[in-house]
């Protein structure tokens, strides 16, 4: 019974995402090879996984509204007012970090909860009440600055650039909040009831879910996520800067990596274990792109050819499977 | 042990339930039949904690009630099994057994208690097809409502409100029901059943509510009232000959397959004739709305000839004069949100046939109550939802019309005025083919009746065959 589920799970999306990966690599290190260089040196791993913390927090953030059948495009705007908040709060000392981070929790909490309000209690569909969101944070952060802000002390930058014998101290991060969403997913009500509100709303409502909270919940913590990100970009940057989530374009990057892992965007369907797959996939083009010195318009046709085959793919083994 | 008094309901100021009185005993089976519309899906409603009364009180054991969300009736031991089922395709059997109530052990979801819970309930009703990991959308439909049911079990339900349980299985299928309402019956579950199927209220009730327009007419026990006198007290009168009398014979031949198939398909020789209703039985799986989709062109056929031509897509059946009202009219036959007078014209303008003018008379003719064209068709009744369907098409003036499930979830009243409908169609010279599940309807409408089994035709019989030689010819491979 059990070696048929697992081998079930494994005909999922989550599985081609990670094949496409390992096929992705050999093709890059032989196309690097051909170029008369080396892919994936040591240096390059950890490149792979600085550039890609950011965008892997918020994506797992993301994961876990697009399950619950919402989606979050507020996420790139919460991140660079997340980095001013924690630089300007910090302002260089190194007594500051602990009230700057608990300040950015406590923010980006309240986007979160706002979001999950609107969408909930006034009935706005994600993608709207996301967007007006994100407009209203943009128009604050433009009135308030025009170039980037504060000033984060040394030792928080360990953050963003420290490392751990070869691992980045910001892919632990990373690792550390998929494992804590891939934990919440997988053994906690919460979890399961995120996967029914996102699979059938009405269904997890007669069951006796609260739907609502649910949805509101997990705007929080997508918000939570971005928010983090925010932190890991300020201390990247060493100050806060108004731009440096669009720059990023962690909104749409962001769920474009969940969509490329698998989970449905209808919601109810996937996993964080796509999504880390996905990112990390979108990281290994980029990595492998600037190695052979790609022009920039070319690596973004194929990102976006790549995504849109990746989901034609699931669409279509979705269809064949014998119902 | 339920006891309701004085019920009464409006939605937007339009009553639809007034002075309902019910009582439900614990080992009862209690059935409610009434017309669609005549208010039973929102009593239902109503003791599940969907929707709160406006008037009236709810008593359970003695002690007045009054749930404010579904999940507060389920703690009071009241469970719903909707005609639509509510599971999620994408998880376990286990996690939809437990959805919203998922076991716990130290703050984490305790899979194994879980799991464990639900291998023992199955056990406890006889299923051993499937077992608790398995992901439900790989369930057969009468598997899926095994899952609700020990959904219901699960929460130690001493009520079980069942909503047209039997609308989606086949046939044989619904004796596994039946075994499973037995069941139940003997834990001392009570189950409130309700059906268009007289035969299955029969079978299966102590006691039967009728309600129409909204009010109770009566309760009675089963042994007192006969399918004639519940269809009079559900309708307000006499139905006298349930079917349309048959045509004198059958005119020319206006579409033949000789040696036709496809993937779910074989061999199939079939005539359709101007004047001639059709009906095609088979247990689910049978292949009869494959037979259907190949005609029309959806899923065409891949080999073996058809005349005038084989289509190959719905357009070019379309082209043909075939039209196709599909067994699940909400999913496939209607823009649900859009206006009677927009889905009637659905074919007109994707074809860009004329007619387009007719409509009013269209309406008349499948006779629309209230012929009303502006309102949007979600809000109609399953049989006037239908006839919507049958304006669709006859607005291309169709040489053949193929149904399927033709009045599947519509009321008795309804179910004779489509019945009436499709028997003028053929005399004025449509050729009809009619796939059915129902086998009284099969029986009383077909002037043949043509029997499928693993998607090869298994025998023709001739008009007003018995129950018997249908399911022989259907089932004889299964029983071998």
């Amino acid at each position: 019974m059990s070696g048929v589920s697992v081998a079930a799970r494994l005909r999922e999306p989550t599985q081609v995402v990670f094949l496409a990966l390992l096929g992705l690599i050999a093709l890059g290190w032989v196309l690097v090879a051909l170029d008369g260089g080396q892919f994936l040196t040591m240096e390059s791993v950890v490149g792979i996984q600085q550039r890609s913390a950011a965008l892997g927090i918020v994506a797992v953030g993301q994961t876990l509204a697009i399950l619950a059948g919402s989606l979050d495009l507020s996420v790139a705007y919460l991140i660079s007012l997340a980095s001013l908040v924690a630089a300007e709060i910090m302002a260089g000392r190194d007594g500051n970090i602990v009230p700057a981070v608990a300040a950015v929790l406590a923010v980006s909490a309240l986007v979160g909860l706002v979001n999950g309000l609107v969408i909930t209690r006034l009935r706005v569909h994600a993608f709207i009440a996301t967007l007006g969101v994100a407009l209203i944070i943009r128009g604050v952060l433009d009135h308030l600055y025009d170039g980037p802000a504060g000033k984060v002390p040394e030792s928080f930058q360990l953050l963003g650039y420290s490392r751990i014998g070869p691992v980045p101290v910001s892919a632990l991060l990373w690792a550390g909040v998929a494992v804590a969403a891939w934990f919440l997913l997988s053994r906690t009500r919460l979890g399961y009831r995120i996967y029914a509100v996102g699979g059938n709303e009405e269904v997890a409502r007669l069951s006796g879910i609260r739907t609502g909270r649910v949805v509101v919940l997990t705007h929080v913590l997508c918000s939570l996520c971005a928010g983090v990100a925010g932190l890991l970009l300020a201390s990247r940057l060493g100050a806060g800067a108004p731009t440096v989530g669009t720059d990023g374009g962690y909104d749409l990057e962001s769920i474009a990596a969940v969509v490329l892992g698998g989970t449905a965007l209808a919601g109810g369907k996937g996993g964080v274990a796509g999504t880390v797959g996905g990112v990390l996939l979108l990281a290994v083009l980029d990595t492998l792109f600037n190695q052979l010195e790609v022009n920039s318009f070319v690596k973004d046709v194929v990102r976006g050819v790549v995504i849109v085959v990746a989901v034609a793919v699931y669409a279509r083994r979705l269809k064949g499977r014998p119902a | 042990m339920l006891s309701m008094r004085g019920i009464g309901k409006s939605f937007l100021g339009v009553r639809v339930l007034s002075g309902i009185d019910l009582d439900v005993a614990a080992g009862e089976v209690h059935a409610v039949v009434g017309e669609n519309g005549a208010g039973k899906s929102t009593l239902m409603k109503i003791i599940c904690g969907v929707h709160a009364p406006d008037e009236g009180t709810i008593e359970l054991d003695g002690r007045p009630v009054s749930f404010g969300h579904p999940l507060e009736a389920q703690r009071s031991g009241i469970a719903i099994i909707y005609q639509e089922f509510n599971l999620l395709p994408e998880r376990t059997v286990a996690e939809n057994v437990f959805l919203g109530r998922e076991p716990v052990r130290r703050g984490l979801v305790d899979r194994a208690a879980m799991e464990q819970a639900t291998a023992r309930l199955l056990d406890e009703l006889g299923e051993g097809s499937f077992g608790p990991r398995d992901a439900v959308k790989r369930l057969s439909v009468a598997q899926q409502q095994v899952v609700e049911i020990v959904k219901a079990l699960s929460v130690n339900a001493r009520l079980v409100v069942m909503d047209e349980p039997s609308a989606a299985l086949a046939e044989h299928e619904v004796e596994l029901l039946y075994r499973l309402i037995g069941r139940l019956r003997e834990r001392g579950v009570a189950v409130l059943y309700i059906s268009h199927r007289l035969r299955e209220v029969f079978d299966l009730a102590d006691r039967v509510t009728v309600l129409k327009d909204g009010s109770r007419v009566t309760t009675r026990p089963i042994a007192e009232v006969t399918s004639d006198e519940l269809i009079r007290l559900m309708v307000g009168r006499d139905l006298g000959t349930y079917f349309p009398p048959r045509s004198p014979g059958a005119g020319e031949t206006r579409l033949s397959l000789r040696g036709a198939g496809n993937h779910k398909l074989r061999d199939i020789d079939l005539e359709l004739r101007a004047g001639e209703i059709v009906g095609i039985a088979g247990l689910q799986g049978s292949g009869r709305s494959e037979l259907a989709k190949a005609i029309f062109g959806a899923e065409p056929f891949t080999e073996g000839e058809m005349t005038p031509s084989r289509p190959r897509s719905v357009r070019e059946g379309v082209a043909l004069g075939i039209g196709l009202v599909t067994e699940d009219r909400k999913a496939e036959g209607l823009a649900l949100r859009q206006s009677v007078r927009d889905n009637a014209l659905l074919v007109a303008r994707a074809v860009g046939a004329r007619g387009r003018d007719g409509v009013r008379d269209l309406l008349e003719r499948v006779r629309l109550a209230p012929p009303r064209q502006d309102q949007e068709v979600r809000y109609l009744s399953g049989g006037n939802q239908q006839k919507v369907v049958l304006a669709k098409w006859m607005t291309m003036a169709p040489r053949v019309l193929l149904f399927d499930e033709p009045t599947r979830g519509v009321d008795v009243g309804a179910k004779a005025a489509i019945h009436d409908l499709m028997r003028e169609l053929a005399n004025d010279g449509m050729a009809i083919m009619m796939i059915s599940s129902e086998l009284p309807e099969l029986i009383g409408m077909s002037d043949r009746v043509v029997v499928l089994r693993d998607g090869r035709i298994a025998g023709t019989l001739p008009a007003g065959p018995s129950e018997e030689a249908i399911m022989r010819l259907a089932a004889a491979e299964v029983v071998s």
